[in-house]
């Protein structure tokens, strides 16, 4: 815990007061510390930990099982290709796949520069537009493997 | 009175309590549904085996008996070809992710997984398939775990949380990829585990296991090494489970010709060393008392405990007690003492402590309980280690005559020592003592039953030297928690303070004979629930049988102190004695 500022502890312990009556706060608050910091470590979940007294292990668990919340830090732009069952059959695969060869990184993993992040997604609820790929937010509607160069050129063309 | 309901189990009414589970009113009923991951008081992950699957009526499809309540009018099935067939497939989908090498298992004997696949007749391979990746854990000297034995119960969570608030463990990733383990899939030498073992009593199957020493003590038999062994109190409370005797069956004098029979050179009692801790830590309490010292004073025999302040409260460390525990100050005072006299070289001597307690593995390597290089103590064995030791060398237990422990300088002991082995007893032993020093006779009733019992916290006051004393008593951290936070806000009343890391004392500790229902047909249906006071039961009689009943008059620790020690706490006894206790980092890196 040493290593966090003060400032970011105080900041943590915030965000956990938000939720004080609810009757399961830690999903509000893993769900708000991801948006504020982008990554929910050992160090932030052991403040949270002492904050609300669940345990570290239960903590970690329930950040780890849900893909929304991360252990690391993402990349600027997260890519987020849907493989529910509506966009696999449209062929999502080949789109994460085609993302994974473009940027060298497998699903789940960060660019070396940082920019880029790839996030398997499970159904996002957008069948209509399958196959569906979302970047911080910005939804891509039938993304087909050709299309997915243009994608990566856009942002990275922002950067230069 | 609950109210009755009435149900239909395989066609046959019955009139049950309303609120029970089906698999509890079955039980009730005269049956047995095969089940897994429940646990007493629904100790487990909530139904996650899928084991106990049933038919009943007014439910779609089968339901896990383990948490579906029972309703007016419903009519079970236990028996049918579906039911029968669900259970043998969920136990046959655990299997197939399952470690089978069940021979070389630590747990072959005791697994419930094994007795569930016989029950439910269950396949050989029937499923096979891909495995989940496995860690094993053996980094600590006390607990090790194995996830490729693992049936994801959840029994070992709901009990780290239950006893302790901790919750050290938790179900990690998900799907197909999820296991039981501290953060991170840490060690549990880098987690905040207090090396208790009360996981390890639950596990149904062999994923959470005390570390063995017995090849350790083998390699010094080898050696030609002077081995000698210690009991602690509570072994002999639990030792007879092994060889399938009654719940608190007192076993002590077998166990002692057990140890003889095994090659031990010696077998001494850790009740001697427990009357030299009342010695020591009831001076210790006098001085603080009377010297303005850091008070409330608490005990320091429990390494569970002790475990669990340096990790928790570091601030509060001035309030242990410096005493080392019982069984390290028998091994300082073998080597340091008794060895010159009986002319052995202390490297000669090993000494081995029997013990009902997984974190005595990892309390013995600490630096700090080492006397001139040699370790006070040199192997730790459950009592569930020391059963297999003496089954392996074919002694019949239940056949072997009663015979006393060694009494050879040290080894005498007395009713206070042997009461330690549970939840108030080290106090009771301890206000015996200071009674007697400060009213200057001894106490007319030496049963102080105001700290007797099972409950979380108990508390009392003793007019001790005409000054009120008050005293508290606590097992398991969740319950030693709510002490601690009072001393911690600058209100805690009391003086002294007993703390046992186990729920229930060492009776109960990690090390003891595992309490499965199903392996015991002989038990009460609610043993689980009784088993501490059965136990407790025994010591409290060997207590009873004692002549001498208070440590002070034990004949042997005063001819100690006069040849060797001095008195409590002189520089001597501070120096094999006593120790020092240190925070410790959460999640070390």
């Amino acid at each position: 815990m040493a290593h966090l500022q003060e400032t970011a502890v105080k900041q943590i312990n915030e965000i956990c007061d938000r939720y004080v009556g609810e009757n399961t706060p830690l999903m509000m608050i893993l769900s708000d510390v991801q948006k504020e910091y982008g990554y929910i470590p050992l160090e932030v979940q052991e403040i949270i930990s002492k904050r609300t007294g669940v345990s570290v292990a239960e903590i970690y668990g329930v950040v780890t099982f849900y893909s929304f919340f991360s252990l690391k830090p993402k990349g600027k732009y997260v890519i987020g290709v849907c493989l529910g069952t509506a966009c696999y059959v449209k062929g999502a695969q080949q789109v994460i796949d085609k993302f994974s060869e473009l940027l060298n990184i497998k699903a789940g993993e960060t660019t070396d520069d940082g920019l880029f992040t790839i996030d398997a997604l499970r159904c996002i609820g957008a069948c209509g537009i399958a196959p569906a790929v979302t970047i911080n937010g910005k939804v891509y509607p039938k993304v087909s493997v050709s299309a997915v160069k243009d994608i990566v050129e856009e942002y990275k063309a922002k950067e230069n | 009175m609950a109210k009755m309901i009435n149900i239909k189990i395989e066609g046959v009414p019955f009139q049950v309590e309303e609120g029970l589970t089906i698999l509890e009113a079955a039980k009730k009923c005269g049956f047995e549904i095969p089940s897994l991951c429940a646990y007493n008081h629904g100790e487990c992950s909530k139904a996650s085996c899928r084991v106990c699957l049933v038919e009943a009526t007014g439910a779609r499809g089968l339901v896990a008996s383990c948490v579906y309540p029972i309703a007016e009018g419903m009519e079970i099935t236990i028996s049918s070809p579906k039911a029968v067939e669900a259970r043998r497939m969920s136990v046959e989908l655990i299997l197939s992710n399952h470690n089978r090498e069940c021979q070389e298992c630590d747990k072959n004997g005791k697994c419930e997984l094994l007795h569930v696949a016989k029950l439910t007749g269950a396949r050989e391979n029937y499923y096979n398939g891909e495995k989940t990746a496995v860690t094993i854990d053996k980094l600590t000297p006390a607990i090790k775990r194995d996830t490729s034995k693992c049936v994801l119960c959840g029994r070992c969570i709901e009990r780290c949380k239950n006893a302790h608030g901790l919750g050290i463990l938790g179900f990690e990733n998900r799907g197909f990829n999820t296991i039981v383990a501290p953060a991170e899939n840490r060690s549990f030498a880098n987690s905040p585990c207090i090396m208790c073992g009360q996981c390890v009593s639950v596990c149904p199957t062999g994923a959470l296991m005390e570390v063995s020493e017995i090849e350790k003590v083998d390699a010094a038999f080898k050696a030609g090494k002077f081995v000698v062994v210690q009991t602690a109190p509570a072994v002999r409370a639990a030792l007879g489970e092994e060889f399938d005797m009654p719940i608190g069956t007192r076993v002590t004098g077998k166990m002692v010709s057990a140890l003889r029979r095994l090659g031990f050179k010696r077998v001494f009692d850790t009740n001697f060393a427990a009357d030299l801790t009342i010695m020591e830590e009831a001076t210790e309490l006098l001085g603080r008392i009377t010297n303005g010292g850091t008070l409330p004073m608490i005990t320091s025999c429990s390494p569970g405990w002790v475990n669990y302040c340096e990790y928790n409260y570091p601030e509060l460390l001035d309030h242990l007690s410096s005493c080392k525990s019982p069984h390290e100050m028998f091994g300082a005072i073998l080597k340091n003492y008794w060895a010159e006299k009986n002319g052995i070289d202390p490297k000669d001597l090993f000494v081995v402590s029997i013990m009902p307690c997984t974190a005595k593995k990892y309390e013995k390597t600490r630096p700090e309980l080492s006397v001139n290089g040699l370790q006070d103590v040199d192997a730790v064995l459950t009592t569930r280690e020391l059963g297999k030791l003496i089954k392996r060398a074919g002694i019949r237990f239940d056949k072997l005559p009663d015979e006393k422990f060694d009494n050879d300088i040290v080894g005498e002991y007395t009713g206070a020592g042997v009461i330690f082995g549970v939840t108030g007893g080290v106090m009771e032993a301890a206000l015996r003592t200071a009674a007697f020093v400060l009213n200057g006779k001894e106490l007319e009733k030496v049963e102080l039953t105001d700290v007797r019992g099972f409950e979380g916290v108990k508390e009392a006051t003793y007019v001790l030297g005409g000054k009120e004393v008050k005293v508290a008593v606590a097992h398991g951290m969740k319950n030693a928690s709510v002490l601690l936070e009072q001393i911690k806000a600058g209100n805690s009343p009391y003086h002294f303070i007993e703390i046992m890391g186990c729920p229930g004392g060492c009776v109960a500790g990690g090390g003891q004979p595992f309490v499965k229902p199903c392996f015991l047909p002989n038990e009460s249906d609610d043993i689980l629930d009784t088993y501490k006071q059965k136990r407790a039961g025994a010591l409290y009689q060997e207590d009873e049988l004692s002549v001498i009943r208070a440590s002070h008059n034990n004949e042997q620790v005063k001819k100690l102190y006069e040849d060797f020690l001095e008195k409590p706490n002189s520089h001597k006894a501070h120096e094999l004695l006593h120790t020092h206790y240190a925070g410790k980092e959460k999640f070390k890196n």
